[in-house]
């Protein structure tokens, strides 16, 4: 039996079970399955998955689960210490008892999708997949015939969400490893504003498959500040598709914050289809082990007057292998647009490796485009000069390695998430040297 | 505290220092001096630990401890402080940072519980105003962006928070006005105690107009060839170092 077949089957036995289901669901539940038949598991033949090798997810024998059975007190300590709205996932099955939207504002809608889906399948089948349809990645079409559950979140034009609202993804350690395929849907309405945490985490020993498809949709002058803090167990396999549509002065801000998983993936889109419309990539991988982390990002300029500024940085410890691939396309007639990207690694090991791809296609002539991607070692002199004050090798080490990271980490403004990245790139450093008490001495004199 | 015997020391090969001896004892200020390529440096970078220096022969102790048996880091947490001709910037490390971590280190070496935040900054306060610095200057990186000034008394500033047992300071007056001179000068002068020593190379006896040795040392060719007081230094500023070479070869 082949590996697709394998997974189809599993598909059957899951739609035996359903009962029924709109027919729109239907249709596009065979779609994707049909897609993902013929398009089969991507090989490192093809040029988008050149560097990234899923048999460790093909060849796998993963089941699907209907029970969010998970410990109060793991989760509690998984889950970043932030006042905000809070829908928990478990190994993709929505966890009431680990969620919090009590206090919703007037004009935001949190829901997990399947009850959106009863509230009103109409209003969900609209602008689901229209953005990641089925031909996008074989995964994607995978998702399509598999989904089931995941996020929806709408915001009524000019609402201000007070607080973050954050989706919590915990992985579960089982006797079986599980896959899922989450579904997240964001509409934004005109001139609202919001920040978004995804959260991906779980316990250690866990070895699941997230297959996760995200649409993102910004109506004019929206401003959706987006953090996916992907620090999942290091066995976990992570796939990840977002799409972002930007309308007209929309500003998109993406923290795109890699710290976990064995296998990780992630294509980020962004359509600027509205002048003034501005995506901004945040990006930060951290990998050790032989984690491997691909980062796929595509900015297509479709108007003109839009703008993105891409930022990612790659950290490679012993056999990590990174990737990375910015493409920028700017359509014809898409003038006065500015585009940066950049991409700066740093390898930590002889071992480590990091390929790296700005690709830039301008098909306007009065733009303003800058690419650049380096990859080094730390400083040597660096390190010679902070051992002269008394600070051991590995210390030095991890200092100018989380200030490496910090040139990103600066602009996260969400304390929780930043601590979280801190100690995750510092806490991996052997022997680290208290910086948890250096953070605190430094914020508390600038307080002063 | 310090003592260097029979130093011999090769970089890529070549000798530069060719058998150097120096004593420094507890409460002694001492200058070496000497022209350009002479290894003046050299002495200080290998005492530090820098890579890229061979010690063919001889031997450096500091307390009875063999100082070439050390880490770098041992030897700085042991009270041997090397400030920079040219510091190192150091991107994304606040200045705050690196003090609280040096100062930590050294404690911990001498099995001592870390500073209580508090008396940290209590500390660091006051330091900084001596150096007549601005305490902004806590929060950025370690001279990523400051003047060549502003550096030199960074140096200095960590050596008033690490209070280092013997300070060695190499050309700290380059590139410093006069007034930023009366400045390192005074925070070097106050590192002077009964119980640490000091090593100041310089090319120049300006310095030693504000930091006055009491032992200075002229550095030819990989040896000191000249010892005195700092007469010796004020002898050297009006005749050059020319008549002492030709001594040394005499």
């Amino acid at each position: 039996m082949s590996d697709e077949q394998r997974f189809l089957d599993r598909l059957a036995e899951r739609n035996a079970q359903r009962g029924d289901e709109p027919t729109w669901i239907a249709a596009r539940r065979q779609a994707g399955a049909a897609r993902f038949e013929a398009l089969g598991f991507p090989h490192r033949r093809v040029e988008e998955w050149k560097y990234t090798d899923v048999r460790d997810i093909a060849r796998n024998d993963f089941v699907l689960t209907e029970n969010a059975d998970f410990s109060p007190a793991t989760a509690a300590a998984l889950t970043l210490p932030l006042d905000a709205h809070r829908l928990t996932f478990v190994d993709g099955v929505f966890a009431p008892a680990l969620s919090d939207l009590g206090s919703l504002p007037e004009g935001v809608q949190v829901l997990p999708l399947s009850r959106a889906l009863e509230e009103n399948h109409e209003a969900v089948g609209g602008p689901l997949g229209r953005l990641t349809g089925v031909d996008f990645s074989s995964f994607a079409a995978l998702n399509t015939a598999f989904m089931e559950e995941g996020a929806v979140v709408r915001l009524a034009p000019r609402t201000v969400v007070d607080k973050p609202i954050v989706l919590q993804f915990l992985s579960r350690a089982g006797e079986q490893d599980v896959m899922s395929h989450p579904r997240i849907l964001v509409e934004a309405g005109g001139r609202s504003e919001a920040t978004l945490i995804e959260h991906h985490v779980g316990e250690a020993e866990a070895a699941n498959f997230t297959n996760l498809v995200e649409e993102i949709i910004l109506e004019r002058g929206a401003i959706l500040t987006h953090y996916k803090l992907q620090e999942a167990p290091l066995k976990d396999r992570h796939i990840a598709s977002i799409h972002v549509e930007q309308a007209r002065d929309s500003r998109y801000v993406s923290f795109n914050l890699n710290l976990g998983g064995g296998l990780v993936r992630n294509d980020l889109v962004s359509e600027l289809n509205g002048e003034g419309a501005e995506a901004i990539y945040n990006g930060l991988f951290y990998g050790q082990g032989r984690q491997h982390v691909d980062n796929h990002t595509l900015v297509n300029h479709n108007a003109p007057r839009t703008f993105s500024r891409e930022n990612y940085k790659g950290i490679l410890d012993d056999r990590a292998h990174g990737v990375f691939n910015g493409k920028v396309i700017v359509k014809r007639d898409s003038q006065q647009i500015e585009a940066e990207q950049s991409n700066a690694n740093l390898l930590l090991s002889d071992r480590a490796e990091i390929d790296t791809k700005p690709e830039l296609e301008i098909y306007a002539d009065d733009v303003k485009c800058a690419h650049g991607a380096t990859t080094g070692q730390l400083d040597e002199e660096a390190i010679y000069a902070l051992r002269t004050r008394g600070i051991d090798e590995q210390t030095a080490r991890g200092l100018l390695t989380l200030a490496f990271a910090g040139e990103v980490m600066d602009r996260v403004d969400l304390d929780a998430v930043s601590e979280r990245v801190e100690l995750a790139v510092a806490g991996k450093l052997p022997e680290r040297f208290n910086l948890a008490g250096l953070v605190e001495t430094a914020s508390a004199f600038s307080e002063e | 505290m310090l003592e260097v015997k029979d130093l011999h020391v090769t970089v890529e090969g070549s000798e530069i220092l060719k058998g150097l001896n120096l004593t420094i004892g507890a409460g002694e200020v001492h200058a070496l001096m000497g022209p350009n390529g002479a290894g003046k440096s050299t002495l200080s970078a290998v005492i530090a630990g820098k890579d890229g220096y061979e010690v063919t022969s001889g031997s450096i102790t500091f307390e009875g401890r063999d100082v070439l048996e050390m880490e770098i880091e041992e030897r700085a947490q042991a009270g041997l402080l090397l400030g920079f001709q040219y510091p190192v910037e150091i991107p994304g490390v606040k200045n705050i940072y690196l003090l609280k971590a040096a100062l930590n280190a050294q404690r911990a070496a001498r099995g001592e519980d870390e500073i209580p935040a508090p008396e940290f900054m209590k500390l660091v306060k006051e330091k900084v105003g001596f150096m007549k610095m601005d305490a902004s200057f806590l929060q950025r990186a370690v001279n990523e962006g400051f003047s060549g000034g502003e550096k030199k008394r960074n140096e200095i500033l960590q050596m008033l928070v690490l209070q280092p047992k013997l300070a060695m300071l190499d050309e700290i007056d380059s590139g410093l006005d006069i007034d930023a001179m009366k400045v390192v000068a005074d925070g070097v002068n106050s590192l002077r105690g009964e119980d640490k020593g000091i090593l100041l190379v310089t090319h120049y006896q300006r310095l030693l107009d504000y930091i006055v040795p009491d032992h200075v040392h002229v550095l030819v060719d990989g040896r000191i060839v000249k010892s005195g007081d700092a007469d010796l230094a004020r002898e050297l500023e009006s005749r050059g170092y020319d008549w002492v070479v030709e001594d040394s070869a005499a």
